[in-house]
């Protein structure tokens, strides 16, 4: 696996054979590598247009580009940062939770149309645009670059050896060759090019960093790279020209929702102005900036708009771009939701629920089993389950985070209310008190301890998982971690991780008092 | 007053009770009594309706015991049930043990705190102790407090599961006089599981020593001594006193 942060690109030169037996598999999958969310204009309350974009620094720096464009032009805008991957923009796209996201030719065709649609690599951008728009889906024309696999050589060494072409290679069969183990076993990477090309090397298969490295100490002379990587750039790499049209294109396009003209005039107009106007090396150089030098993907947007498209206009792109303490405040406001609102919910249910079990004979064990089956979805896919019923943002973060605090509350009012010894029941049945007097007077005060313990362990879970919330636009802490993640960058994961831990303490010592106020005085210890 | 008309249950390969009859007369205290496992705290079991007969019938009064309703509630409030350790409400002072049920039927807090005043001097229980929790109670204390939530709405019958089983012998010796005195001052009828054979003839005006699952004799704590029925009645008197001389 050569890009981490590229998960919605993963699959894309595969061939379509794997793509219609396993789509939906595929398509959660997609969902969950894909990607975090940066709501970075949550503080609006209305918002006329939405753009969003994929979890890699390119799509986010696109997707942040459409929306400065419309504020430009005076809309309410926002950019719903680090979604998911490409089915995952897709649907939201489809379902009118955003209006616009950058996405490839190649991925079109490749991955998110279905193959019934009769497309591949050679297919015309008029046939593309029917069966997009078959789909409610609007598409610009390309904007200029074409980020598909390549193969990149120092600069230097290129030019020493006169090699600007894959053709090239062939005259110098000697040179050392490392590609990622992806692209060595697919079927259309490597043995497809050798055979497309007449290479004659012998690569070997290495992991993507130990491939950059060994391209700067000279011990590697050629490697497989997606053709606007931020590492061009950064190692000064020459891409070879891809002579004889080998790789599927990915032509970088703008999707927009039907009757986005319509609904918001210019608001096309202003994603059109990109069209032909990002070469490779711009945005080669814009990724680099971004996720090597650090500069804030809405920044280096701004910055390039400003500098290019609307110099002149009397328009302006303005990034915003929140400082620390707005920032930690923000996210702190939206997790603190999350959790909040989650656990109360889940405090709610789960103690009838665990009443219901501990009461309920074998109906009761069902809905044991039936709770901790809840567990067994891994949290992300839980998440992304939420999204197609119920959107992005708040609501489906809240309801799967909801649905992940029942387990240990229910499972733990059910052994409480289980535990209570022999006698002691006995005891409270012979007294003739009613089952509503007898649980709520002497079974649930004897069972607090368990409960509580049961909320404690559902708080800390909770404030862990819900920073995958930004994974679906719900914000909160998991935004700077997703951020740090794709950058590479421990201090913006930090900035995620440390509150979390902070929080966690905190509703632990709330919860501790709490406990403190409610648990019987003859129980405490 | 209680009626147990060809009773049985079982609880998986056990018998615990098979086919008994048995009537516990009004004012009376009988004294259920034999080993371990004879199915005499069952027995009381099946009198409070904490268990149900899977054949014959129990009754209280002239009726049925009802099954789990308001009815069953009625008749339990007529029923004082004590065991061994007292059974407790950990969570609640054994003035919050006491009042439960009267709070619970909507008794006036005064009226409550009357009533407990009366069963602490009954029982002789310092009213300090009725601030505590049980852990923080004595044995004996702790079955103080069990009897008066027992006698909280004044029942006409106790029942009572070896309540002195799990005392020392000096506590023992004093509750069992207390107790005695109790019930004698009281006039309920009392029924009262043991295995000990100095209590049973301590408290018992009626004796019914079982076996198995079985009465193998009823009657008074003498006739059990002059006249017993079998080897078996024989054996378990003479161990009895072996042990206690």
């Amino acid at each position: 696996m050569r890009h981490k942060p590229r998960p919605g690109e993963r699959t894309r030169a595969n061939n379509r054979a794997s793509k219609a037996s396993g789509r939906t598999t595929i398509f959660l999958l997609l969902l969950l590598l894909a990607a975090p969310a940066q709501a970075q204009d949550t503080t609006r309350t209305t918002e006329a247009l939405t753009s969003g974009s994929k979890k890699f620094t390119e799509n986010v720096i696109l997707g942040a580009m459409a929306a400065q464009l419309w504020e430009a032009r005076g809309f309410r805008a926002r950019h719903r940062a680090q979604l998911g991957g490409s089915r995952f923009l897709w649907e939201a796209l489809r379902g009118g939770d955003i209006d616009a996201y950058p996405e490839y030719t190649g991925t079109l065709v490749q991955e998110i149309l279905p193959e019934s649609a009769g497309l591949d690599s050679s297919s015309t951008s008029e046939n593309l645009r029917r069966e997009l728009r078959e789909r409610g889906v609007r598409m610009t024309r390309p904007l200029g670059f074409n980020n598909t696999y390549a193969l990149g050589m120092k600069k230097a060494r290129a030019a020493k050896l006169g090699i600007e072409t894959i053709s090239d290679l062939r005259d110098h069969p000697n040179l050392k060759v490392a590609f990622t183990n992806e692209f060595m076993d697919r079927g259309d990477g490597w043995p497809a090019l050798r055979k497309a090309y007449d290479l004659p090397h012998v690569p070997r298969g290495v992991d993507h960093d130990i491939a950059y490295r060994g391209l700067r100490s000279g011990a590697v002379d050629v490697i497989d790279l997606y053709s606007t990587d931020a590492e061009i750039e950064a190692y000064d790499l020459r891409v070879l020209d891809d002579d004889r049209d080998f790789f599927t294109r990915y032509e970088a396009v703008y999707l927009y929702r039907a009757g986005l003209a319509e609904r918001a005039p210019g608001a096309v107009q202003a994603l059109r102005q990109l069209e032909g106007r990002i070469d490779a090396e711009t945005m080669t150089r814009l990724n680099k900036r971004s996720k090597i030098d650090g500069v804030d993907a809405e920044k280096g947007a701004a910055r390039f708009l400003n500098e290019t498209i609307l110099a002149g206009t009397g328009q302006a792109a303005r990034a915003d771009v929140a400082g620390f303490w707005t920032r930690l405040g923000q996210r702190s406001r939206e997790h603190g939701v999350l959790v909040g609102l989650s656990l109360t919910l889940a405090v709610l249910l789960a103690v009838p629920l665990g009443v219901a079990a501990a009461k309920g004979g074998a109906a009761g064990q069902s809905l044991l089993l039936l709770v901790g089956l809840t567990y067994t979805v891994p949290s992300l896919a839980l998440l992304a389950l939420m999204v197609p019923p119920l959107g992005l943002g708040r609501v489906p973060a809240v309801t799967a985070l909801f649905l992940y605090s029942l387990l240990p509350i229910v499972w733990n009012t059910y052994t409480g209310l289980r535990d209570i010894d022999g006698p002691t029941r006995a005891s409270a049945e012979a007294l003739g008190l009613s089952p509503w007097a007898k649980l709520r007077r002497v079974e649930l005060p004897l069972a607090a301890r368990s409960v509580l313990a049961g909320v404690k362990i559902a708080a800390v879970i909770n404030v862990g998982t819900a920073t995958l919330g930004a994974l679906i636009g719900a914000g909160g802490y998991g935004q700077p971690i997703l951020t740090g993640i794709r950058r590479a960058d421990l201090r913006l994961i930090l900035e995620g991780t440390i509150p979390a831990a902070v929080l966690t303490v905190l509703l632990l010592a709330l919860l501790e008092g709490i406990e403190r106020f409610v648990l019987p005085e003859g129980l405490r210890r | 007053m209680i009626e147990l008309d060809g009773a049985s249950k079982r609880f998986g390969e056990t018998q615990a009770v098979r086919d008994v009859n048995l009537r516990v007369r009004e004012g009376e205290t009988t004294v259920l009594i034999g080993p371990s496992g004879c199915g005499k705290s069952t027995l009381l079991r099946l009198m409070i309706g904490l268990l149900r007969p899977d054949a014959g019938v129990v009754r209280f009064g002239e009726a049925p015991v009802p099954p789990a309703s308001k009815g069953l509630r009625a008749m339990r409030h007529r029923m004082g049930y004590v065991i061994q350790k007292g059974g407790l409400f950990p969570h609640l002072t054994g003035r919050g043990n006491v009042a439960l049920l009267p709070r619970h039927l909507g008794w006036r807090e005064r009226r409550t705190a009357e009533r407990i005043d009366e069963l602490a001097a009954l029982v002789q229980l310092p009213r300090e102790h009725l601030s505590s929790y049980p852990p923080q109670l004595s044995g004996g204390q702790r079955q103080r407090v069990s009897l008066m939530r027992a006698l909280a709405l004044d029942p006409d019958v106790l029942l009572l599961d070896e309540p002195l089983g799990a005392l020392d012998p000096l506590i023992r010796a004093d509750l069992q006089e207390d107790l005695r005195g109790i019930f004698r001052g009281l006039g309920k009828t009392v029924v009262l599981v043991t295995h000990d054979m100095s209590e049973a003839g301590y408290f018992g005006d009626r004796i019914v020593l079982m076996r198995q699952g079985q009465t193998v004799q009823d009657g008074p704590f003498r006739a059990l001594l002059e006249e017993p029925a079998n080897g078996f009645v024989e054996r378990f008197i003479n161990a009895q006193r072996s042990l206690v001389s």
